[in-house]
């Protein structure tokens, strides 16, 4: 008898080494897995977002954009995976949030300013820094409505600079943008993304802005993550570089027109596919 | 007042002018408009009128209006109605007090508890189905009769409103601003002291705007019972034992002037609180 006796029923198989992202990488994604309704909508999915850059995702109709944000800003729970901000965890990590819809996002039995500085308050900061740091945000949003107002008292622009100053008041690491202009009109939407833009040159904050909007997602991107229909993957990560402050006279020059149209290519591709 | 018919330039024997519907100033209400509330009230007190003047039904079962309105009037100036009407409205209150103390937190706790809430739902919902006044009879049985027989059995009903709008007030609370308030790293109980219970303050004073109502309502009908010596419901069952109709009814008129008083008041305490409702 030459077979083993108690042979080993079973082998232990060693977990996949991390694989760290390219140098310069702030947001390391591997191996997501989120099911919907049974379905696999993320699976195996690697991404990284770099430090200090603005992200713009854009995809189909139900690709799981804005799941994909919420899911890395800790909204939506993850199946599997591991997502880590320069390798911390996201309980460790400052993030902001601005959300689509305004109205149910800001806190309307406070006063305005006292919603910018509630997650400061949350963060246990004293009165002193507090009132300090959103006297800074009004002087860099150049703010000309009255912050003593309830929310549900200021147009819908107002209400939405506010909380994009409510999202940068505790000075986050990275800031989500869920379609943030698409309940504006669009005087407000320049002038908001004017705003953003100003704020990404002093602060280099890195943002992932989810848009529905081809024309926005590139004006305000570095970087364009075109995703594909569910099952999601990557279909391609253009890159942006025009240089920085971009104008209304950008949207005619030849590098944002061929970004554009490449995006636009890529897109009805994934769309038709 | 109203524009002029055209017709009447025509009649005056004015030259014809394009009429000038359109007013130079803001239009403004015009003041009949506002006096519109009172239309109908005043033809149920003309038909009534003319119902016992016409003799259509009996006096003994109808005093015309204008003496039941001074019955009513000089008995809420001082008369011994002032008294009963004190006794329905304090007992409506402490019954109030107790549902709103124990029913708003316990309804808030339970609501944002999913789990704890679903255990004892069929429990609230069967008990707010029940209509409390069929339990009157076995509140009686345990208290006795006394008066705190008719603020417990008024407690009860109105608790059971009070705890169920409440806990739906934090269940349905707007998921959006719950995801705000964590994503800006608020722990549980920081979500639950600055939005849960913000949320729920909306649907919680509706809850408690039917649960005072509610607890009128069954305060009335305790005092109906036999034993009761004060309170509007003994009046006007009393007044009816012994044909004093005129009394009746204006017992009756001042039960709704309170029950209407009531609703008048918490709906401005509602907008003054939550100002934030419906915008």
């Amino acid at each position: 008898m030459s077979s083993v006796v108690n042979a080993p029923v079973f082998a232990e198989v060693p977990a996949a080494p991390f694989r760290p992202g390219p140098a310069g990488t702030h947001i390391t994604i591997r191996g997501l897995t989120k099911y919907f309704a049974g379905w696999p909508l993320y699976e195996n999915f690697d991404l990284d977002i770099p430090k200090h850059k603005i992200v713009s995702v854009f995809g189909p109709n139900g690709c799981g954009k804005s799941t994909l944000i919420n899911m890395i800003a800790g909204l939506v729970p993850i199946d599997a995976g591991e997502i880590l901000f320069d390798g911390k965890s996201l309980k460790d990590t400052r993030i902001g949030y601005v959300f689509q819809n305004y109205r149910e996002a800001m806190f309307p039995w406070m006063r305005t300013i006292d919603n910018i500085a509630y997650p400061l308050k949350l963060a246990g900061k004293s009165k002193a820094d507090v009132d300090r740091r959103v006297e800074e945000l009004v002087a860099s949003f150049d703010v000309r409505f009255d912050l003593r107002r309830f929310p549900y008292e200021l147009s819908g622009g107002q209400q939405q600079t506010a909380s994009i100053m409510r999202a940068l008041a505790p000075e986050p690491e990275v800031l989500f943008l869920d379609e943030p202009f698409s309940a504006l009109d669009y005087e407000m939407t320049l002038f908001i993304r004017e705003k953003l833009q100003e704020v990404f040159i002093q602060t280099g904050t890195t943002m992932l802005l989810v848009s529905h909007d081809l024309e926005e997602a590139v004006y305000l991107a570095d970087e364009i993550l075109l995703l594909t229909k569910r099952p999601t993957r990557i279909a391609e990560i253009l890159p942006y570089g025009d240089a920085r402050p971009r104008t209304v006279e950008t949207l005619s020059e030849p590098g944002f027109i061929a970004t554009r149209k490449r995006s636009l290519e890529i897109f009805q591709r994934e769309v038709r596919r | 007042m109203a524009a002029q018919p055209p017709v009447a330039n025509a009649a005056a024997g004015a030259p014809w002018a394009p009429p000038t519907a359109v007013p130079v100033a803001a239009p403004s209400k015009p003041a009949w408009e506002r006096l519109l509330p009172a239309i109908g009230p005043i033809i149920l007190f003309i038909v009534w009128d003319l119902t016992v003047r016409l003799g259509l039904i009996r006096p003994i079962l109808l005093p015309p209006p204008a003496d039941t309105v001074a019955t009513l009037i000089t008995g809420l100036a001082g008369g011994p109605l002032l008294f009963d009407f004190f006794v329905t409205v304090w007992r409506t209150l402490q019954a109030f007090l107790i549902a709103a103390v124990v029913g708003m937190p316990l309804g808030v706790i339970l609501g944002s508890n999913e789990r704890a809430y679903r255990s004892v739902e069929f429990l609230i919902d069967f008990f707010r189905s029940t209509p409390s006044s069929a339990l009157i009879p076995l509140f009686l049985m345990i208290f006795g009769v006394s008066d705190i027989n008719k603020v417990a059995i008024a407690a009860f009903g109105a608790f059971l409103i009070v705890v169920f709008n409440s806990a739906y007030g934090v269940i349905n609370a707007r998921k959006q601003r719950v995801m705000a308030a964590r994503v800006m790293g608020a722990s549980r109980s920081q979500i639950f002291r600055d939005v849960l219970v913000w949320e729920s303050l909306q649907p919680s004073f509706v809850g408690l705007r039917s649960a005072i109502s509610m607890a009128l309502v069954i305060v009335i009908v305790a005092e109906m019972f036999i034993g009761s010596e004060s309170g509007l419901g003994h009046r006007i069952i009393n007044s009816q034992q012994v044909m004093n109709v005129r009394d009746m009814y204006a017992s009756i008129l001042a039960a709704g002037v309170l029950g209407y008083a009531l609703n008048v008041l918490f709906l401005v305490i509602d907008r003054r609180i939550i100002h934030w409702s419906g915008r």
